[in-house]
This record gives C-alpha cells, sequence and structure tokens, in this order.
C-alpha cells in the first residue's frame, strides 16, 4: 500500500485516499522520510466512529516536485509514536494529543503545545475539566549541578514582539539547553474555520500571522479555488505573486535591518527599517493596505491595476532597489559584522533535515527546499525565481539567504511587472465539492506554507489544516542555541524571526 | 585658583551627559536620521529624578546603596583627576590608587545591587561586569606606571602634567600606545560598543544595562548620570595623553579641555557607527590587547 499522489493546488475526491493499516502507514511514513521526503503536515480528524480518529499525513517530496496524502484510522485513546523514528513529527504528535487527547505511546517529550482544552472528551494527561491550563506551566528539562543556573526571559518580551516563553539551561555564559513553551496566542482559527467558509473566512486567514497576510491568503485562496473547481486569470496569479514577492522583501529587508541592530551595527539597522517601509507601501499601491489585507480573494484579485499604477509602482521600485542593495551592501563590508554573523548558530545539513525544517532557514543548511521551485504553484509554474541555497548553517548563512531573495524577487517583479497579462473577468467562485480533500503548499517569506481543507457531505468545511512554517522551524531555533553563547540567543533569534501567533493559530 | 577650582566642579557636574548627547547626535547622523537633541540626557535624567520608584520586595537596603555610592566614588574620583592644563582639587603621592579603587568600589555596588535582585539576567550581567573588570584594572595601572615612570611622581596631578617636553624626548611610541590601550579601557569601562551596547533592549546581551534593569526613577536617574560621569572622568584622562599643550590663557585652555573632550566623545560616536559589538567571548581579547599595549609602552621605557 502507498499513499496518495495529490497535486499541490489541486482537490481529490475523500474516498481516493483509502484507509491504510496503522503498520502501512507507519511504514509508508518512514520510507517516505527515509528518501528524503518531508512531513508537511500531519493532523488528525474526526473520525468515521465515535471512538476513532482519522490521522493524516501529508508527505512533499522536493526531488520529484511531488506531494503524497496517507491516512489511517486509529481506534480508542492512543496510537504508537513515530516521533523516535521520524524526529521531525515530534510537534505534529504533541498537536495531535493536544487536540484530540490522543496518547502518542513511546513519545519522548511529550507535553501540550498551546495549553488548550482537547476538542474531544479525552485528555492525553487527565487534566480535569475545571483546571486551568496556562502556557508554559508544564515542566521543563532540567540540567542538574552546582554552577549549572536557570535563565528563564518571556512571556513578556523586552522588544516589542510577540509573547513566548524561553528557559535556558546554561553553564555560565554557554547555553546547555534551551526550551521554548508557546501558547498565548492561541485564538482557536482551526476550530474557528470549520462548517465554513463564510465572510469570515478569508480575515481569519490574513490574521492568522499579519506579517504572513498574503502567504496564507494565497494559501487559503488556492484551497478553496481547487475545491471550486475555479479557474482563476493569469492577470489574478501574476499580482498574487508579486504581493507575495513584496511581503518577502519587507520581511526579508526588515529582519537584515534588525540582525544589524542586534549587532550594534547602526547604519543598516536605520536605514532597513525605513526601506522595509517602502515595500510595505508598495504594497498598499496595490491595494491600499500596507500587509496586503485585501489583495485576494478567492476567484483572484481584489483590486486591479492599471497602466498609471504600475508605471508609478516601477519607479518606485527603481528607486528602492538601488538603496536596498546600497544598505544592506554595507554590512557584508563589516568585518566586525560578519565576525559576530559567522559560526553563531550553526545547524548541519543533516539536522536541518532530521528536524524538518523550512524556508531561509533550510536552505541557509544546504536544503534544496523552496516551494515556489519545488512544489510550484499559480504563477511559479511558469516563471521561476532560482533557489538560493547556502551551506553554513549559520547566521551569516541565514542572513545571505534572505540578501539572495531579495536581489532574485526584486528582479522578478520587475520582470512580471514588464509582461503583466491583459485584464479577463474574474470568475465568481461557486459551491465547494463536497467530500473532497484539497492541499495547498506555498512558499511565504518564513518558508513552506500547507493547508489541507476537508469538506463533509454538503461541501462545508470538516477540517482545516494551517501548518506555518514557525511550527517546523521552532525546534531548529532551540537546536541552533546548544553550547552557543546566551548572549548570542537575540542574534540566532532573530536569524529565524519565526512567528508566535502562527504557531499558535 | 578659586575661579579654576569652581570651573572643575561645574564641568564635573554638569557636563557628563552632554558627552552622551554628543555620542548619540553622531550616531545619528551616521545612520541617516536627525537624532535626540544634544540635551536629551539631561532631559531624562529630569524626567527620572521626578519619577516615583517601584522596588522589589526582595531587595534590601543594598539595592538602593548602589547607584548612589557609585555615583559618589565616582564623583570623587573627578575630583582627584585634574581637568586639562589646571591642578585638580585633592592631589597626594599615591593618589592615583584611590583613583583606580574607587572605580572598583563603584564597580563592587553597582554589582552587589543588582545581584541584590536575585534576577537571573542581573546575575550575568554582574558576573561579566566583573569578569572583564579583571583585565582593564591591570591595564589602567600599566598606564600609570607610564605615566610614573616618565614624571617620576605618584600623584595624578603632577604625572598628568608632562611638559609638551617630556613627549619628544623618546616617549612619543610608549604614549601612543598608551592613548590607544587607553581608549580601549574607556570604551570597557564605560560599556560602549565594541565591548556592550547601551542602546540594546535586549537583557541577554547586556553588561551594564541589565544591572540597572531593575532600577527606576530617581535610582536610575542616578544610575545614568553616575555612567555618563565615569565617561566623563576617563575621558579627561584620556584628553591628558592626547593634548599636553598648554596655552598660558585661563579661559583658553578651559575652551581647549572643554573642546577635547567633545572631540572624544564625537571619536567614541564615530566608532560606535562604524563597528559592530564584539561577540561576549571575544571582548577578554581586546582587553588583552589593551594590556599588551600599555604594557608594551612600559617596557620601552625601562628597556
Amino acid at each position: 500500500m502507498k499513499f496518495t499522489p495529490i497535486a499541490n493546488g489541486y482537490s481529490i475526491p475523500l474516498d481516493s485516499v483509502p484507509a491504510l493499516g496503522w503498520p502501512d502507514f507507519a511504514a509508508c511514513l518512514a520510507d517516505g522520510v527515509r528518501r528524503g521526503q518531508r512531513v508537511s503536515a500531519y493532523f488528525g480528524a474526526a473520525g468515521a466512529r465515535p471512538d476513532s480518529t482519522k490521522l493524516y499525513a501529508i508527505l512533499a517530496d522536493d526531488e520529484a516536485n511531488q506531494t503524497f496524502a496517507g491516512l489511517t484510522e486509529v481506534e480508542g485513546g492512543s496510537f504508537p509514536s513515530l516521533t523516535g523514528e521520524i524526529t521531525q513529527l515530534h510537534l505534529f504528535e504533541r498537536e495531535i494529543a493536544e487536540q484530540f487527547g490522543l496518547v502518542p505511546v513511546g513519545h519522548p517529550w511529550l507535553k501540550p503545545v498551546r495549553s488548550v482544552r482537547s476538542w474531544t472528551k479525552r485528555d492525553a494527561w487527565q487534566r480535569k475539566a475545571g483546571e486551568p491550563l496556562v502556557p508554559g506551566g508544564c515542566d521543563f528539562f532540567k540540567v542538574e549541578g552546582d554552577e549549572v543556573h536557570e535563565v528563564a526571559v518571556g512571556p513578556v518580551h523586552a522588544g516589542v514582539i510577540e509573547p513566548g516563553h524561553f528557559r535556558f539551561q546554561c553553564h555560565g555564559e554557554e547555553v546547555y539547553h534551551l526550551e521554548i513553551a508557546l501558547g498565548y496566542q492561541h485564538r482557536g482559527i482551526e476550530a474557528a474555520l470549520l462548517g465554513g467558509p463564510d465572510r469570515r473566512s478569508l480575515h481569519y486567514m490574513e490574521t492568522l500571522a499579519g506579517d504572513t497576510t498574503i502567504g496564507h491568503a494565497t494559501s487559503y485562496c488556492q484551497i478553496a479555488e481547487a475545491l471550486a473547481k475555479c479557474q482563476k486569470t493569469a492577470r489574478a496569479q501574476v499580482i498574487r505573486a508579486i504581493g507575495l514577492e513584496l511581503e518577502r522583501l519587507a520581511n526579508h529587508i526588515g529582519d537584515l535591518g534588525a540582525l544589524a541592530g542586534d549587532v550594534g551595527y547602526l547604519p543598516t539597522s536605520s536605514f532597513c527599517g525605513r526601506i522595509r517601509g517602502d515595500y510595505l507601501n508598495l504594497t498598499a499601491l496595490l491595494c491600499g493596505n500596507r500587509f496586503g489585507r485585501g489583495l485576494l480573494r478567492p476567484g483572484g484579485v481584489g483590486f486591479d491595476v492599471d497602466e498609471a499604477r504600475v508605471a508609478e509602482f516601477r519607479r518606485r521600485l527603481a528607486i528602492f532597489k538601488k538603496e536596498t542593495y546600497n544598505a544592506i551592501g554595507l554590512l557584508w563590508e563589516n568585518q566586525s559584522v560578519m565576525a559576530r554573523f559567522e559560526d553563531t548558530g550553526r545547524i548541519s545539513k543533516a539536522i536541518a533535515l532530521e528536524l524538518g525544517l523550512v524556508g531561509p532557514a533550510a536552505r541557509a543548511s544546504g536544503l534544496a527546499c523552496d516551494a515556489r521551485c519545488t512544489q510550484p504553484s499559480g504563477i511559479f509554474r511558469f516563471a521561476q525565481i532560482p533557489m538560493s541555497v547556502q551551506d553554513s548553517g549559520d547566521v551569516f548563512a541565514r542572513a545571505f539567504v534572505r540578501w539572495l531573495e531579495i536581489q532574485k524577487s526584486i528582479d522578478f517583479i520587475q520582470e512580471q511587472l514588464a509582461v503583466i497579462p491583459a485584464a479577463m473577468p474574474q470568475p465568481l467562485l461557486g459551491p465547494l465539492a463536497p467530500d473532497s480533500l484539497a492541499l495547498s503548499i506555498n512558499e511565504g517569506w518564513r518558508g513552506e506554507i500547507c493547508h489541507v481543507a476537508i469538506t463533509d457531505s454538503n461541501g462545508r468545511l470538516a477540517r482545516y489544516k494551517v501548518v506555518d512554517p514557525s511550527f517546523h522551524n521552532w525546534a531548529g531555533l532551540a537546536y541552533a542555541l546548544r553550547n552557543q553563547e546566551i548572549s548570542d540567543f537575540p542574534l540566532c533569534n532573530k536569524s529565524f524571526n519565526l512567528s508566535y501567533c502562527g504557531h499558535d493559530l | 585658583m578659586i575661579i579654576n577650582l569652581i570651573v572643575h566642579f561645574c564641568l564635573l557636574i554638569l557636563m557628563p551627559p552632554l558627552l552622551l548627547g554628543i555620542i548619540n547626535k553622531v550616531k545619528a547622523l551616521f545612520a541617516g536620521r536627525r537624532g535626540p537633541p544634544l540635551l536629551q540626557a539631561y532631559f531624562d535624567i529630569g524626567k527620572l529624578l521626578r519619577k516615583g520608584m517601584v522596588i522589589s520586595r526582595s531587595t534590601t537596603w543594598v539595592f538602593m546603596a548602589g547607584p548612589v555610592v557609585t555615583l559618589a566614588a565616582v564623583f570623587c574620583a573627578g575630583t582627584l583627576i585634574p581637568l586639562g592644563r589646571f591642578a585638580a582639587p585633592i592631589s597626594f603621592t599615591g593618589d592615583l590608587v584611590l583613583f583606580a579603587y574607587l572605580f572598583g568600589l563603584a564597580r563592587f555596588f553597582t554589582t552587589s545591587a543588582a545581584l541584590d535582585t536575585g534576577s537571573a539576567f542581573e546575575g550575568m550581567g554582574a558576573a561579566r561586569e566583573v569578569t572583564f573588570a579583571v583585565l582593564s584594572e591591570p591595564a589602567l595601572f600599566l598606564v600609570f606606571f607610564v605615566f610614573v615612570r616618565l614624571s617620576g611622581s605618584l600623584s595624578l596631578g603632577e604625572m598628568l602634567h608632562l611638559a609638551p617636553a617630556g613627549y619628544v624626548s623618546g616617549a612619543v611610541a610608549p604614549l601612543v600606545l598608551v592613548a590607544i590601550g587607553l581608549f580601549i579601557i574607556m570604551l570597557a569601562e564605560t560599556c560602549r560598543i565594541p565591548v556592550d551596547d547601551p542602546n540594546t533592549h535586549l537583557e541577554l546581551t547586556m553588561i551594564h544595562e541589565v544591572m540597572v534593569l531593575d532600577h527606576s526613577g530617581p535610582l536610575l536617574g542616578i544610575a545614568l548620570y553616575a555612567a555618563a560621569m565615569k565617561l566623563f572622568v576617563l575621558s579627561s584622562l584620556l584628553l591628558h595623553v592626547l593634548q599636553p599643550f598648554k596655552s598660558g590663557l585661563a579661559w583658553l585652555d578651559w575652551l581647549i579641555f572643554a573642546g577635547g573632550m567633545m572631540v572624544i566623545a564625537g571619536t567614541i560616536g564615530v566608532v560606535e557607527s562604524v563597528m559592530a559589538r564584539l561577540r561576549m567571548n571575544h571582548v577578554p581579547h581586546l582587553l588583552v590587547a589593551a594590556i599588551i599595549l600599555c604594557g608594551a609602552a612600559f617596557v620601552l621605557l625601562v628597556r
């Protein structure tokens, strides 16, 4: 038995995904990962019988440009953990345990992910109904010893960022272990989408992770279009891709500026802060909102562009391009900055592969995974952006991958604006296909965004799974800190720049 | 004479925050920003002194004494050091040892107040502060040895007031080395880039700022003011090496002194703008370099 191939951005009938027996399912999963496939999603859904739970797995094969869906159904309140064999499943299994009250038997570090109640009557930790659940309220991994000390940071941070709790086990300045507790931003988005789509659904997606508005909205729109069998216009696809790349530009430039700020290098820090705003304003030129809210809607785009707007856009972009090159060029020329970036927070290719990292963090460690190239959808099927890969896996590599991507994104936008397809009437979205499974994978600026939707017999959403790239990468940050100086934590953290709310949903 | 004493105390009390203003202005210019007003540090300290305080229940009198004793110690050090070409208010043989250990006293109370809070951050900051002090203190004494050797005196007033003639007779090379070493010591002692970043908000990377993290209101204002005064006192020490000339006119000499201090502040601003801070475990390398520079200067003189 094998997993079922499913094309990115398409839907298939649910009955074409056969439920495998557990041994087959586990063997297929292990076999796929052994051959270099990544687990893009692994989640539970209500089973056919009251006491059973369906487990879906989505595998992405970056070399063969294919994606596969697997399904199994488990009975009762537990299932065997595969984390020992497939490390990248560790957080997915904890999430299943939390959402469905299923105990992954043999999981090495079974803790809640977001500290929320399960969707079923079961609870994997046998907590009582009235017991208050506090994020970060569990025991943390502890290192014992006379000279070992513990440093707790957060959930309230010194910078104006999101809440998360970090627990360091240190020996002097050296970090032995870092454990990260999240869940403070949980809003219940997956549960709120059930029974949809309705008028709120798109807005949930746009605010799921505020800095990835276009990324998540693109995936959601693709899911809706796949289920409604809706053919969007080429022009809409180009505008979406431009929006996605603008989001990448603004965030990557902001990140490089913040990295410069963290090592106390002022010129790049100040210039990038301003230039990031310039790119956000370009997004506002397209749709009136700096973060791209309202730019996308299922079936196409919410705003078309006219010739005058394109001309203005190109004029501004040419100026910003020059300023971007100047500001960021300073960074690579400065020896003291490079001394801080190089060899800090190193993650080897093997570890990146084992943890299932995605996005710039994975490419910095030498993994060739970029959904725009390896799982292309939309306009990226026709116009590809070359993949940027480094192999040192340190803060420098993560910063330099961003810089390479900035250059390529600017070129891509300029090319696409020159050949933007003619306007055509946009299709209206019809009803969604019943009893179907739809998959959408996109490369947001932080990495792979994976959305999976399952519809019921009425064509309403029976399960909607969102996997933000941060969900894969938080473990990478914790690993990067091993045997590093604790004073380098802010720098490592910024080089990943992960989303708290994207993880907490 | 009396007028010079009054000017000495006026400058010591009033000028330190201006140096911070100059540094921040230079940094802003490099970053393409307008930057805060030149007098912002005065406004900040004034604002803090008028605020209330939040004091943790786990602290004792040591926490309150930290900034106060630090300011008093730095102020006393400021009375021992001659400013420009004028005599210091207090001067006696061997005052250089008192000068160095007044900073030691300040450090003891700052770090004790930090440890008194029981916070993990402040403990780390205190550990870093004393670790780096172990290296900067011998470097400072080597600087003094060079001057003692050159002047034959053990009093700060006499040894720092070398005649320009003393400079030409084979002492130029040692004094250049001492100037560089002293500049590094000053950056480390006053927690400037590349050793520490006074502007960072990241408590895990801080040295000095993290030790005053729990101080608020007037205590924080005093801590800020004491840090500025320390910068002033150490800068005036460096200025003696860089500017040995004397015009003979009191008002002109005071102007030259004030101008020299501003130039040093501007130089610190430039250094902070063009380089990133060092990785924490590389800071000792920089301080060892300062020891080697000052030690080499001393060896050149006694060879």
